[in-house]
C-alpha cells in the first residue's frame, strides 16, 4: 500500500475553445508521483506544463476543459470530485504556488490575514491558534522579523519574501502534494539559490511530494528525482535525473541539453594567443518555431523541427517504450535504436 | 594591457536620478556610481548582475540615453558628450529587452528597419532602401518577404531578431545588448545567441552583454565585469571570473547558478546569501556588498573598497582580496 503512487495521471487530455478554434493544450500525458518524491516537468511555453497542473488542480479558465483521463489521489478519481469537496482539497491536500507572487498575493489584505484564512478554511483551530501557527508557518519559510510581517502588506515585502510567504500559505495545512510553477523564474539567482535551499529543507523536514514546473535545466538539474519533458502537450520522455540528462532517449530531450551554455571549466577553455577571443564551441539551437497547438500535426509534433525525422514521424504519433526501468521515451529514433541494440544482441548470441 | 586604443572607453561613469521622498525631501538614487570599463574593437563584454545593480542603466547612459551625472565616454578615441551624440548614433547601436515592446506596432518591418536609413540618410533611392532593409533582413535570418507585415505577426525570437536588424541598419561597430536573450525559450535563445556571435565574425562589431544568466554571459563574452549596487566589484578573463572568483559577491552568485548537469548539482557546494540587496536609496556606509557578505570586518564599515589590480587583468574591489 504505502508503495502506490500517491498521484496517478492517465491520459489526461485538455483544451481550450477559443474563437480561433479549438487549442489543444495538453494531449495525454501520464504519469506518477511518489510520495515525497520531487517530479519535474520541463519544456517550453506552450508545451502544456502549467496547464497539466492547472487541470490536476482544476483551476482552468471557463473556456478549457479536461476532456479526457483521470487524475487519481491515493486511488480517487479528483476530477469526479464535487465543487465542495475540490475547496477541501485544495490547499488541504494539494497545495500550488505560482511564479509571480506579487500578482498571486492580495495587495489589499495583509499577509498576516492571508495566511490565516488559509489556516482557517482547513482547520478548526481557535483564533489564538490560527495566529501562532501563522507566525509558526513564517518561522519556518526563513521570514526574517515574523511577527512585524504577519501585519505588514505584500508591497512592503521583497520578491524572495513574497515568494516565502506564498510557500508558508501553501504549506500551512501540511499538504501531501506542492506544485510549484516557475517559482524562481522572476527572482534573481541568489535569491533563487535560498527559495531552492529552503524548498529542499522543507520537503526533506515535512516529506511532501512536489511537482517542479520551470523550464530552467538548471533548476530541475539541482531540484528534482525524476523528470518529465513535455512538447506540445505530450510527454517526450520520462525517467530520473541521471537518465534524463546523461542518457536522452528524444530528439527534442537531446536538442534542449544541446541548445543551452554548459560550464566551461578552466582546463577545457583553451587560451587564445594574447588573450585573442576564444571562440567557445557553438550552441546547438532547435531549428524552426514551436509547434501551433490549433493544427497539431498527425504524427509526432517535434517532426518539423526534428533533424532526424523519419517518414513514420510524420504519419504516426510515437508511442511510450520503456528504455529501462527508470525511463520512457516517445520518439522513432530511440524505438529505431532499440530494435537495432536488440538486433545485435541476437547476433551475438547466435556467433 | 593592449597598447591598442579601445573602442569604447567609459571613465567614472556616474547616474543618479533624484528620487522624491516624503513632500520636500529628494534623494539622489545612485544607480550607476564611478563605473570605469574599456572595450576593444571586436570584443565582447559581459555585465552581469542582480537586477537593480544598475546594468541596464550603464548601458543607457553609456549611449546617453540618459544624461550622465558624471564621467566620461569615449568612442574610437573621441569624447562623447551631450551635444555630439548624434554624430556617434551611427556607430553606436543598442539592442533591447523585451522584443514586445521595442517595437512599434504600428509600424511595419520595413519601417522599423527603415527608419535608422531615413535618419542617416543611407541611401539615395527608394529601391536601395528597400534593398538594403532585404539584405539586413536575411542578414539576422529573416525573410525579405517579412518586411511589409506588422511586429505583431512575429514570434518573440523573430521579433528580436528585427530589433537586430534595426541596430545593424547603420553599421554600428558597437551594440550595447540589453538582455537580449533572457525573454526568449531556451531553444529559441540558442538562435539568438549564434546569430550575435557570426554577425561579430562577419562584422567585426564589439558588444557589452548585458544579462543575469552567467553561463550564457560566459558563453558569449572574453572579459566579464560583475556589478552591484552601483558599482563593479571584479572584472576580469571570462573563464577566470567564473572559476575562480575572488569577490566574495562574485563567488556566492557563481555557486548560485543552478547547473543544468545532475552531478554537479549533487556535489555543489552552494554558498547562500542571506538577506536581499540593500535599497540603492539607502546604501550601506563603506563597501556596499558588508551586509550580506560572511567575510565582512569593521574595516568594510569605514571605507569602500577601490578597484585593486590582482594580476592576470583582473581587478577586484573588496579589502580582504
Amino acid at each position: 500500500m504505502s508503495n502506490e503512487p500517491i498521484l496517478q495521471v492517465r491520459n489526461l487530455h485538455t483544451t481550450f475553445n477559443t474563437d480561433a478554434g479549438v487549442v489543444n493544450a495538453v494531449n495525454g500525458i501520464s504519469f506518477n508521483l511518489d510520495k515525497g518524491k520531487v517530479l519535474g516537468i520541463v519544456g517550453e511555453s506552450g508545451s502544456g506544463k502549467s496547464v497539466s497542473a492547472y487541470s490536476i488542480m482544476r483551476i482552468l479558465t471557463d473556456t478549457g476543459r479536461v476532456t479526457e483521463g483521470e487524475v487519481l489521489f491515493k486511488g480517487e478519481n479528483i476530477l469526479n470530485y464535487t465543487k465542495q469537496q475540490m475547496h477541501e482539497f485544495r490547499g488541504g491536500r494539494i497545495s500550488m504556488i505560482f511564479q509571480d507572487p506579487m500578482t498571486c498575493l492580495n495587495p489589499v489584505f495583509s499577509v498576516g490575514s492571508q495566511l490565516r484564512e488559509a489556516i482557517r478554511i482547513h482547520t478548526d483551530r481557535s483564533k489564538a491558534e490560527v495566529q501562532a501557527r501563522a507566525l509558526e508557518m513564517l518561522q519556518l519559510v526563513g521570514v526574517n522579523e515574523p511577527q512585524k510581517r504577519l501585519k505588514q502588506y505584500p508591497h512592503e515585502l521583497s520578491g524572495g519574501m513574497r515568494q516565502r510567504v506564498m510557500i508558508a500559505m501553501a504549506l500551512a495545512c501540511e499538504p501531501d502534494i506542492l506544485i510549484a510553477d516557475e517559482p524562481t523564474t522572476a527572482l534573481d539567482v541568489t535569491i533563487q539559490a535560498q527559495i531552492l535551499e529552503l524548498m529542499q529543507s522543507l520537503q526533506k523536514k515535512l516529506g511532501m511530494a512536489i511537482i517542479m514546473i520551470t523550464h530552467d535545466l538548471g533548476v530541475i538539474a539541482d531540484m528534482c528525482d525524476e523528470i518529465i519533458v513535455m512538447y506540445a502537450g505530450r510527454v517526450c520522455e520520462r525517467g530520473t535525473a541521471d537518465e534524463i540528462f546523461y542518457n536522452p532517449r528524444h530528439e527534442y530531450t537531446k536538442g534542449l541539453i544541446r541548445s543551452i551554455p554548459h560550464l566551461i571549466k578552466r582546463d577545457e577553455a583553451a587560451k587564445g594567443q594574447n588573450g585573442a577571443q576564444v571562440r567557445r564551441e557553438k550552441l546547438v539551437p532547435i531549428p524552426g518555431t514551436p509547434v501551433d497547438l490549433l493544427n497539431l500535426p498527425k504524427g509526432c509534433a517535434f517532426a518539423s523541427r526534428c533533424e532526424n525525422a523519419m517518414k513514420i514521424c510524420l504519419s504516426e504519433p510515437p508511442q511510450e517504450v520503456w528504455v529501462n526501468d527508470f525511463h520512457i521515451a516517445a520518439c522513432w529514433n530511440n524505438v529505431k535504436k532499440m530494435m537495432a541494440e536488440e538486433a545485435d544482441k541476437k547476433d551475438g548470441d547466435i556467433k | 594591457m593592449s597598447t591598442v586604443q579601445p573602442l569604447v572607453d567609459v571613465r567614472g561613469l556616474k547616474q543618479y536620478f533624484q528620487v522624491k521622498s516624503g513632500m520636500l525631501n529628494k534623494l539622489a538614487l545612485k544607480a550607476v556610481d564611478g563605473v570605469s570599463f574599456t572595450i576593444d574593437k571586436g570584443e565582447t563584454l559581459g555585465l552581469v548582475g542582480e537586477s537593480g545593480c544598475g546594468k541596464t542603466t550603464v548601458g543607457r547612459s553609456l549611449l546617453h540615453l540618459y544624461k550622465p551625472t558624471a564621467g566620461e565616454v569615449y568612442f574610437d578615441g573621441k569624447r562623447v558628450t551631450e551635444k555630439n551624440i548624434d554624430s556617434f548614433r551611427k556607430d553606436m547601436q543598442i539592442v533591447f529587452q523585451d522584443p514586445y515592446s521595442s517595437l512599434n506596432p504600428r509600424m511595419t518591418v520595413s519601417d522599423i528597419i527603415g527608419e535608422p536609413l531615413d535618419i542617416h540618410k543611407l541611401y539615395s533611392s527608394r529601391r536601395e532602401r528597400s534593398e538594403k532593409i532585404a539584405e539586413l533582413l536575411t542578414l539576422v535570418g529573416l525573410n525579405s518577404e517579412h518586411a511589409t507585415r506588422y511586429a505583431h505577426e512575429f514570434s518573440g525570437g523573430q521579433r528580436q531578431r528585427i530589433g537586430i536588424a534595426r541596430a545593424l541598419a547603420v553599421n554600428p561597430q558597437f551594440i550595447v545588448c540589453d538582455e537580449p536573450v533572457s525573454a526568449l525559450d531556451v531553444s529559441i535563445q540558442a538562435q539568438i545567441i549564434n546569430t550575435f556571435e557570426e554577425l561579430q565574425e562577419k562584422l567585426g562589431i564589439a558588444y557589452l552583454f548585458i544579462a543575469h544568466d552567467l553561463l550564457v554571459v560566459q558563453h558569449m563574452s572574453r572579459r566579464i565585469a560583475v556589478m552591484y549596487l552601483g558599482k563593479i566589484v571584479e572584472i576580469g578573463n571570462a573563464d577566470d571570473v567564473i572559476n575562480e572568483p575572488v569577490h566574495p559577491y562574485t563567488e556566492s552568485l557563481i555557486s548560485a547558478i543552478p547547473m543544468p548537469d545532475p552531478e554537479m548539482a549533487r556535489h555543489k557546494n552552494r554558498i547562500i546569501l542571506e538577506g536581499d540587496v540593500p535599497s540603492p536609496l539607502h546604501m550601506p556606509k563603506g563597501c556596499p556588498f558588508r551586509t550580506r557578505c560572511r567575510y565582512a570586518t569593521a574595516e568594510c564599515a569605514e571605507s569602500c573598497p577601490e578597484l585593486k589590480d590582482v594580476g592576470e587583468g583582473r581587478k577586484v574591489a573588496c579589502h580582504k582580496r
